[in-house]
């Protein structure tokens, strides 16, 4: 027997188990190992401080979503010896593997920053990435009263980067649910030059900002938090006061991949763009928030890195030539509140921009503006993430290379706003 | 674009980053400086090397990676290039612009 290992059963681990348990050829098995007995619904970490969601909707448990006859391991990753083509688990378990899968995430890395993992961690300095802090958020707006909340990013790339945009736009909403909106005053810190990290969404989100209330610092480096006085410094030394403050830290891979000196600085793991192959072992693939790769860290992200995945191992363990169609497809919904949403979709080379989606002329999702349905799109998205994606089921109409028609491109338009932004 | 910095004919992308590292020279570092308000030192040479040389390696610069090189720590590196150091010290150090994040 041959055996395909997949390390991290999140969503990329577990649509990777469901897309190839029926398609692998008979002699091989598939192993999967977490550490984790839960599946986190990370989307659902978003909603959880404002009430949205409760604590049972952000998570199922992880056995139910892998298929029989997947050999699943509940244990902690020790090291992976890509040169010796095997993974060490905790308790001195050595597993042997034929092909590899790596998709252990990424996870905050509040220590990074000084001051940032200080007294004040958890009591006015908060990050809603985890379930706990997300949880333990929610207990603060409940009796935040007033004053000033800083939403703020420490350092790119981090998972899913329209998040501290949608927690700004949904704070906005909830305080004046609340009555109090006049009396928070709310800031959305950021090291980018605008609201995101490609020109005309930037534009159109920074706008929207505007149009809430919401001041903007761009160009944001963070050096520290001062606990004491309870402001955010920068490495110029420019500072900004908060009474909460809710941040994104630096985003890392797993540490797992340091042990095993496989990522770059920040633990991500090298990966061909195209094919999801490792940059240093050819038995090794990457798929998820694990790789290096130059599109956004997103469970969509996944999805369709696990479609192309699927394909190019089959074509490794037959002896083929790997596809290179993996073209960096992102689709991400942005709760703007207020019962309504936009919807971006991008690739590598294609930043977003408006239009509809996933029809041509019809519709009936709005690309870059905000509406209902595109809202209704993201609350069914939770039932379409535990019981098509995580099965592995194909969405119909989305392919997982990007559509460019539908899209509103204006080359011409795209550069000035480019320059102006710059 | 073709453009004469420091009487020489560089070829300049619409942000004014250098396309071609290799037209570069000291005094067109000099000059891309003067346009920032920057005046170069030695030690802002010692940084543009660095960074020269990392880009020949194909290394994805940025400024965690700069801060951890040894060569300069991200406060002087600030004070060097105020505003923005990587992307400012990249167009003095005639690179590309850093690739933005996602």
């Amino acid at each position: 027997m041959k055996n395909l290992l997949i390390l991290g059963a999140g969503s990329a681990g577990t649509m990777m188990a469901n897309h190839l348990n029926d398609k692998l050829p008979k002699d091989w098995k598939i192993t999967i190992v977490d550490q984790s007995e839960k599946h986190y619904y990370q989307p659902g970490f978003l909603f959880l401080p404002f009430g949205i969601y409760e604590e049972k909707d952000c998570f199922k448990r992880q056995k139910k979503y892998i298929p029989d006859t997947v050999k699943y391991i509940q244990k902690g990753i020790e090291i992976i010896m890509p040169e010796k083509h095997q993974v060490r688990l905790e308790g001195n378990e050595v597993l042997k593997y034929d092909l590899l899968i790596i998709a252990t995430g990424s996870r905050i890395a509040p220590e990074e920053v000084e001051g940032m993992k200080g007294a004040e961690w958890r009591k006015s300095v908060f990050d809603f990435y985890t379930f706990e802090g997300s949880k333990a958020l929610r207990k603060k707006l409940e009796s935040f009263d007033g004053g000033k909340l800083v939403v703020h990013i420490t350092e790119m790339p981090i998972k899913c980067p329209v998040a501290p945009l949608e927690f700004a736009f949904l704070a906005d909403w909830y305080f004046r649910e609340r009555g109090i909106r006049d009396q928070v005053d709310i800031t959305y810190v950021t090291p980018l030059d605008g609201a995101f990290t490609k020109p005309t969404a930037a534009n159109t989100l920074g706008h929207l900002l505007e149009d809430k209330g919401i001041k903007i610092v761009p160009d944001f480096a963070i050096a520290s938090v001062n606990n004491n006085e309870k402001k955010i410094v920068s490495w110029d030394e420019i500072e900004v006061p908060f009474d909460l403050l809710v941040t994104i830290p630096t985003n890392m891979g797993d540490d797992v991949i340091l042990r095993s000196g496989m990522g770059d600085d920040l633990n991500f793991i090298p990966t061909k763009k195209h094919t999801l192959q490792s940059e240093s072992y050819e038995d090794v693939f990457v798929l998820g928030d694990a790789t290096n790769l130059p599109t956004s860290k997103a469970g969509s992200v996944a999805h369709f890195e696990a479609e192309v995945l699927t394909e190019n191992i089959l074509r490794y363990i037959k002896g083929e030539a790997l596809k290179e169609d993996f073209d960096g497809h992102a689709n991400c919904f942005v709760e703007t509140g207020y019962h309504k949403a936009m919807l971006i979709d991008f690739n590598y080379d294609q930043e977003p921009v408006p239009g509809v989606f996933p029809f041509n002329g019809i519709g009936p999702m709005k690309l870059l503006e905000e509406n209902r349905m595109n809202h209704w799109g993201k609350l069914a998205f939770r039932w379409v993430y535990w019981n098509m994606l995580m099965k592995g089921k194909k969405i119909p109409f989305i392919s997982p290379k990007m559509s460019y028609s539908g899209k509103k491109i204006n080359k011409e338009e795209q550069s000035t706003k480019e320059e102006v932004l710059n | 674009m073709e453009t004469i910095i420091a009487n020489r004919p560089v070829e300049l992308n619409e942000q004014g980053y250098l396309l071609n590292m290799d037209q570069w020279d000291k005094e067109i570092a000099r000059s891309i400086a003067a346009e920032e308000d920057i005046e170069l030192t030695d030690r802002h040479f010692e940084i543009l090397d660095y960074l020269r040389t990392e880009q020949e390696k194909g290394t994805a610069l940025s400024i965690r990676r700069v801060g951890k090189s040894g060569v300069v720590d991200i406060k002087e590196f600030y004070q060097l290039f105020p505003n923005g150091p990587l992307k400012k010290a990249s167009r003095i150090a005639g690179i590309p612009k850093p690739a933005s994040c996602i």
